[in-house]
């Protein structure tokens, strides 16, 4: 039995080199096959979503400058089928507009209040701001508009949302969030989770995405103040179950942004791109600066307005699937103005109102204003321009919703089966 | 067969005479290994014999019964456990008397066989009177034998694990042991004998170390046996005392007072191998307390197993001053020396482990001596205050340490340009290379390096790499911290605009004439590739260029011809080092596309070059060439098909070599690179890799750290190719269900659970590779046989609770990747079983990230497959 040996590394490194080249081998090996693995799991998901999210294109080819260029009808066909949100964010021009502006999901406006809005919905105060799809991946962040317009590119703490470290981040990863940019504190409010580090929640319920935006929007560190790699904060806003207490505390609670009105989400939906009546917006004074429609210099004009497409038999339709009819409009119009199919139309409503018949609407006194900014890439909801004539008219109030949750409270407490205990 | 006559030829000068005389005592052995072995005990026991015929006889009996090789000591075991009874128990009363023996050579040889047939046969329960016939012998009267009976106590209790012998006998071994050991015991040799023995008996004492009396009976003889007269018998003691600090570090505090004034005595007075156990006790003790205040730290709770007793910090005030005295006993020609260990060597690393234990304490108690130190004329004060200074610059806070490296900072770099002593440089390069370590890349208010002065360090470290070799090593070592020191921060680094200079004097430290006898050209490599990994954007285009110097240097390695067989070992290593720098430069360039791209001009030659490298050797792969072939397959994609026809057979090769188990897992590896860069391509090589590799997984030879890769790499190749992988479905499942059988009822030592987490990862790694593979395919269907079976191993490892975060990911995500592909075919069994329940409850809330997203990926599957 020899005496043991205790000699100690003397001036070296614990490790070496080439042990720590065997090493990041096997990293970036097992990190390959997690990014092949997670690729085979989700990417064929979530772009299996995007493309059933856009299956109308029909209707979408009244878009004159898609029209003009007949090809590309195909060759944007066959491009879907490939398509990815990752290639979606490097598209240019018109295309991104259109691609963009179906992936959004689009609350309608509330003109009623729905059946057990306590068990089946969340509330929430919507932050003031610009709404937009915020698309990490390869390293970059990139916010765009409803319309597809760019808002900032910018490096962030998202999965892949800035370029750090040696490469080693996995390539697929990519992250989709529904968010509103705040101007005054710089900050963008996640309002909803679409994709996380390449998994697709599409599929998933509103009641698992709020979930799952909470947890992990928090854990990357993209709620960390703004610095280098990290240009914008994010944070998640309060999401509260819509019984009395949540849409009181939705309603008056202090939040860090200008509200703009609550919006509700009905907890078992699915992200559905498009309008849905599964979210809704509503708004007074109170939570809202911005109640009724101001015209384009931020002025609430004396009459409402609504923005209506012109279809091929001159009629005026709203952007909803299927479009609900407003009237038509005068073919000398249409002459004089040189207005096309498609077109975008602002017009007054006049004294005559809205007028509806068994819950339909019947007439509108429509007055021919002009061509609508060329930024907007749709025509108003049915929901909306009905919103903005009841505000006018007789808005839904608070107490309302207090109250229908209320009464809700009470047919629960009506006697149901009784168990036996004998 | 006249054995005594053979035995001599064995050890004959005459190389002929002794391969025939090794040759037959093969063949006798081969053909009647019963009597074999009974003519070498017969031998080893006969006093008539002489004795280098008896220690021979007991070597090969040695060897007959244990072997290094996993699978050939299984084999050995196996024979001597078949064996038939009589031969054995005459074998055995043979070894027993030989014992008793006076001649030196047949009892010391002897105990080491009676130990190994005690390794297989306690386990057994055979043998059970062997440890009463020992302890008899230890009152025999000839103290040869009394030793040599406390030598095969101390043999065997290295040999068996201590659940083998019942507690009874345990008290008796160590009662026999610790007695040999007491000052009582007038003879050295048992004396020693039995403190050698104690060292490996410790770990059989938890019973004993439990009462307080015995316990105390056991400290204070060894403590007794740290004072004797003879130097071995102090060392062997503290030996004892070094294991003790570690097995039985909980039960120290009543003794820790009268060990410090032990240890301190004989750091500062005994002979050199006693004084490094007595410092090594103090390491040692460290060692404890920094694992278990890491264990405290990554807990919120704050309960460990084990307390901190703080040993350490309440010596401190007695304990460093001892350590700092050590670092003036430096040897002249320590540092040119590799495998040079003293006692200045050991105390400068235990004042290290030190600072790392106490972390600010230590500083008001080092900074006046390194004050006090390193201006003075005698070298040795000047280094042992740098040593000083440069040891305890890991652990201690930075605020506290950046004011005083922000000061030291200057007088080093002039020390390292221009102190007359080397052994001082050498020590100052070191310490600088420990600041860039530890105080770089942190968010502090006053950085270390400054646009200002970082012009400075790095003209004072490229000068210093043309100092002596051994100098100029540790300046490559603070380069490669100071390299590392910038990795990942994006923002222009400070050290871009020295690239170029940087990049030039390591290429030119590789060609000194005097680079060959140290480690200087590996250092000098390793450094470059770190300053290449933590290379920014802007130095993109000159770590571009590097491609083809290092590609130069390459070929020319190939050029030399005729070598013999150590320039061969020569060449074998540089081809390593350039390898290993390409593949750290392709990983770098393939990480971005535009550098990607740039890179790719070269893709043909490199590949040339390596296959070059392959074709130097006839047998083996190089296995540097072979992980840079990975980084290149993963760099050049799909492409890479145009190197499999030359690139197959190493491939093949590398697989084969079970010897170097390294090369074939890294080779593993690279057919994994391959299969994702090929994909579907690769079917032309499919048969050939999995044919080996199926062989591979039923061989006893290759070892075992290889297979859980290997079953990896099957998920790797079917996700690759698809439902082709069909062919080999069969073969592979069955591979794969024998495994996860195997991994499933495991009990063992942490060891053995961390291997079986591991294959138990890559069993399902394959799993959901071969999944993943197969969706969307026709042929799912055939996936639907093995369905459950895999449930079953699912809820088997979930009902074991002992998998890891990582294994718990990739099962969940299994059940996922499940029912992703089979949808509906599996609804009801997926719903039958434990894990798309409770296990997957329990990882929905798992706190660790990956698991909880592949949780929710395999929720959301399932909830598909069912919905359907």
């Amino acid at each position: 039995m020899a005496p043991h040996d205790i000699r100690r590394p003397f001036k070296r490194a614990a490790i070496s080199d080439q042990q720590k080249r065997r090493e990041l081998s096997l990293l970036r090996q097992a990190q390959n096959r997690r990014d092949a693995q997670q690729q085979a799991r989700c990417l064929a998901s979530s772009i299996l979503s995007l493309q059933s999210a856009a299956p109308e294109s029909q209707p979408e080819q009244s878009d004159t400058e898609i029209e003009t260029v007949p090809e590309s009808e195909q060759e944007s066909e066959a491009f879907s089928k490939d398509l990815d949100v990752r290639q979606a964010s490097k598209l240019r021009g018109p295309e991104v507009r259109k691609w963009f502006a179906r992936q959004l999901m689009l609350p309608e406006w509330m003109i009623d209040v729905p059946d057990r809005l306590a068990q089946d919905w969340y509330v929430f105060a919507r932050p003031a701001g610009k709404r937009c799809f915020v698309v990490s991946s390869n390293g970059t962040t990139v916010s765009r508009q409803r319309n597809g317009s760019i808002l900032h590119h910018f490096p962030s703490a998202l999965p892949a949302g800035a370029k750090i470290r040696d490469g080693s981040g996995s390539a697929q990863s990519y992250c989709i969030l529904d968010c509103i940019f705040h101007e005054l504190d710089q900050t963008y409010y996640v309002i909803d989770m679409v994709c996380w580090n390449g998994y697709s929640l599409y599929d998933c319920t509103a009641e698992f995405r709020f979930y799952w935006l909470n947890s992990k929007l928090e854990e990357s560190g993209a709620c960390n103040a703004p610095s280098h790699y990290h240009k914008f904060r994010f944070s998640a806003v309060p999401v509260y179950n819509c019984d009395s207490s949540g849409l009181y505390s939705a309603y008056t609670g202090v939040v860090p942004y200008a509200k703009d009105g609550l919006l509700f989400y009905n907890k078992h939906a699915l992200y559905q791109t498009g309008n849905t009546p599964l979210a809704l917006v509503w708004k007074d004074e109170n939570c809202s600066q911005y109640v009724i429609d101001t015209d384009g210099k931020g002025e609430i004009p004396s009459q409402q307005q609504v923005v209506l497409e012109l279809q091929d038999d001159r009629k005026l339709v709203t952007s909803d699937d299927p479009p609900v009819l407003f009237g038509c409009l005068d073919g000398d119009i249409i002459e004089k103005s040189g207005l096309h199919t498609g077109n975008l139309l602002r017009f007054a409503i006049g004294d005559g109102g809205l007028s509806f018949a068994d819950g339909k609407l019947e007439k509108a006194d429509l007055i021919y204003l002009g061509k609508s900014n060329r930024a907007r890439a749709f025509a108003d909801s049915y929901s909306k321009v009905l919103f903005q004539f009841m505000v006018r008219h007789s808005p839904l109030k608070i107490d309302d919703l207090l109250a229908s949750i209320n009464s809700a409270n009470d047919q629960e407490k009506t006697p149901s089966d009784i168990e036996m205990v004998g | 067969m006249e054995v005594t006559q053979v035995l001599f030829n064995a050890q004959s000068i005459d190389g002929t005479v002794r391969k025939n005389a090794e040759e037959s005592l093969k063949q006798f052995q081969e053909q009647n290994l019963p009597g074999f072995l009974l003519s070498l005990s017969g031998e080893l026991a006969n006093e008539e014999k002489p004795s280098e015929t008896r220690k021979l006889a007991g070597l090969i009996l040695k060897n007959a019964l244990d072997a290094k090789e996993q699978h050939r000591k299984f084999e050995l075991v196996q024979r001597w456990l078949s064996l038939d009874a009589t031969a054995k128990s005459q074998i055995k009363a043979c070894l027993l008397q030989t014992l008793s023996s006076p001649v030196f050579d047949a009892h010391s040889t002897t105990s080491q066989v009676i130990a190994k047939v005690a390794g297989i046969e306690l386990p057994q329960k055979q043998w059970p009177e062997l440890i009463g016939s020992l302890l008899s012998n230890v009152h025999q009267i000839p103290a040869y034998a009394k030793q040599a009976t406390l030598e095969t106590l101390g043999y065997l209790c290295e040999e068996v694990s201590p659940d083998v012998i019942d507690q009874d006998q345990v008290n008796k071994i160590l009662t026999a042991v610790v007695q040999g050991m007491s000052a009582s015991e007038g003879n050295i040799d048992v004396r020693l004998a039995a403190t050698r023995a104690l060292y490996n008996a410790l770990g059989f004492a938890q019973a004993n170390f439990s009462n307080d009396m015995e316990r105390d009976y056991i400290m204070r003889v060894v403590c007794e046996a740290t004072l004797s007269p003879e130097v071995r018998i102090r060392q062997a003691a503290f030996e004892c005392l070094v294991s003790i600090s570690s097995t039985y570090y909980e039960k120290l505090t009543p003794y820790i007072q009268d060990i410090f004034n032990i240890t301190s005595k004989a750091v500062r007075e005994d002979e050199e191998p006693v004084a490094l156990q007595a410092i090594e006790f103090w390491s040692s003790i460290c060692d404890e307390e920094i694992d278990i205040l890491e264990e405290y730290g990554g807990e919120f709770t704050g309960d460990s197993d084990v307390p901190c007793f703080y040993f350490i910090k309440k010596a401190l005030p007695a304990l460093v001053p001892m350590l700092l005295e050590t670092l003036l006993k430096q040897e002249e020609d320590q540092d040119q020396d590799e495998g040079a260990w003293n006692i200045a060597m050991a105390g400068g690393t235990c004042l290290g482990l030190v600072a790392q234990t106490v972390g600010d304490d230590i500083v008001p108690l080092v900074v006046p001596f390194v004050e006090e130190n390193i201006t003075k004329p005698d070298w040795r004060q000047r280094e042992a205050a740098t040593y000083a200074f440069g040891s305890i610059l890991d652990g201690p806070s930075p605020e506290n340490l950046i004011p005083l490296v922000n000061v030291a900072l200057t007088f080093m770099l002039s020390a390292l340009t221009k102190d007359p002593n080397s052994h001082v440089k050498d020590t100052t390069a070191w310490a600088l290379g420990r600041i860039f370590e530890f105080l770089l890349g942190l968010a502090v208010d006053l950085p270390i390096i400054t646009q200002a002065n970082c012009q400075q360090i790095v003209t004072v470290l490229l000068q210093s790499m043309k100092d002596t070799p051994n100098v100029a090593e540790k300046a490559c070592g603070a380069l490669y911290f100071l390299a590392q020191g910038y990795e990942g921060e994006g923002e222009p680094s400070p050290l871009t605009p020295f690239f170029q200079e940087i990049v030039q004097s390591l290429l030119t430290v590789t060609h000194r004439e005097d680079v060959g006898d140290s480690r200087l050209r590996t250092a000098a490599y390793e450094t470059l590739n770190e300053v290449v990994r933590c290379s920014t954007v802007e130095t993109a285009p000159l770590v571009l260029q590097l491609v083809a110097v290092i590609m130069m240097e390459l070929h020319n390695t190939l050029e030399s011809q005729k070598l013999s067989s150590e320039e061969r070992e020569k060449q074998s290593e540089l081809q390593g080092l350039l390898c290993g720098c390409l593949q750290v430069i392709i990983q770098k360039l393939g990480s971005s596309e535009t550098t990607k791209y740039a890179f790719m001009q070269y893709a043909d030659q490199i590949m040339g070059l390596f296959l070059r490298v392959f074709a130097c050797r006839s047998a083996t792969v190089h296995e540097e060439a072979m992980l840079a072939i990975g980084a290149l397959a993963y760099a050049t994609g799909a492409d890479f098909a145009k190197y499999m026809p030359e690139f197959y057979r190493y491939l093949e090769m590398g697989l084969q070599n079970f010897e170097e188990y390294q090369v074939c897992a890294v080779t593993v590896g690279v057919v994994g690179d391959i299969s994702r860069a090929l994909e579907e391509k690769i079917v032309p090589y499919c048969d050939g890799i999995m044919t080996q590799l199926l062989k591979n997984l039923s061989s006893n030879q290759l070892h075992r750290s290889v297979k859980p890769p290997i079953f990896s790499c099957f998920g790797d190749i079917a996700l690759a190719v698809g439902e082709y992988f069909e062919k080999y479905l069969m073969w592979a499942m069955s591979a794969l269900q024998s495994a996860a059988d195997l991994s499933t009822h495991i009990a063992g030592d942490d060891e053995l659970v961390e291997y079986t987490n591991s294959l138990r990862n890559g069993i399902l790694e394959a799993y959901s590779g071969i999944f993943q593979g197969f969706k969307n395919s026709p042929k799912t269907q055939l996936l639907i046989p093995y369905a459950p079976h895999i449930l079953q191993f699912l809820d088997g490892i979930y009902m074991e609770k002992d998998m890891d975060d990582m294994v718990m990911k990739t099962a969940i995500g299994v059940l996922g990747d499940l029912a992703d592909t089979l949808g509906n075919h599996a609804s009801s069994m997926i719903q039958q079983s434990v894990s798309s329940k409770d296990f997957l409850n329990e990882c929905l809330s798992s706190e660790d990230l990956l698991v909880k997203e592949s949780a929710q990926w395999a929720k959301l599957a399932i909830s598909r497959a069912i919905s359907v």
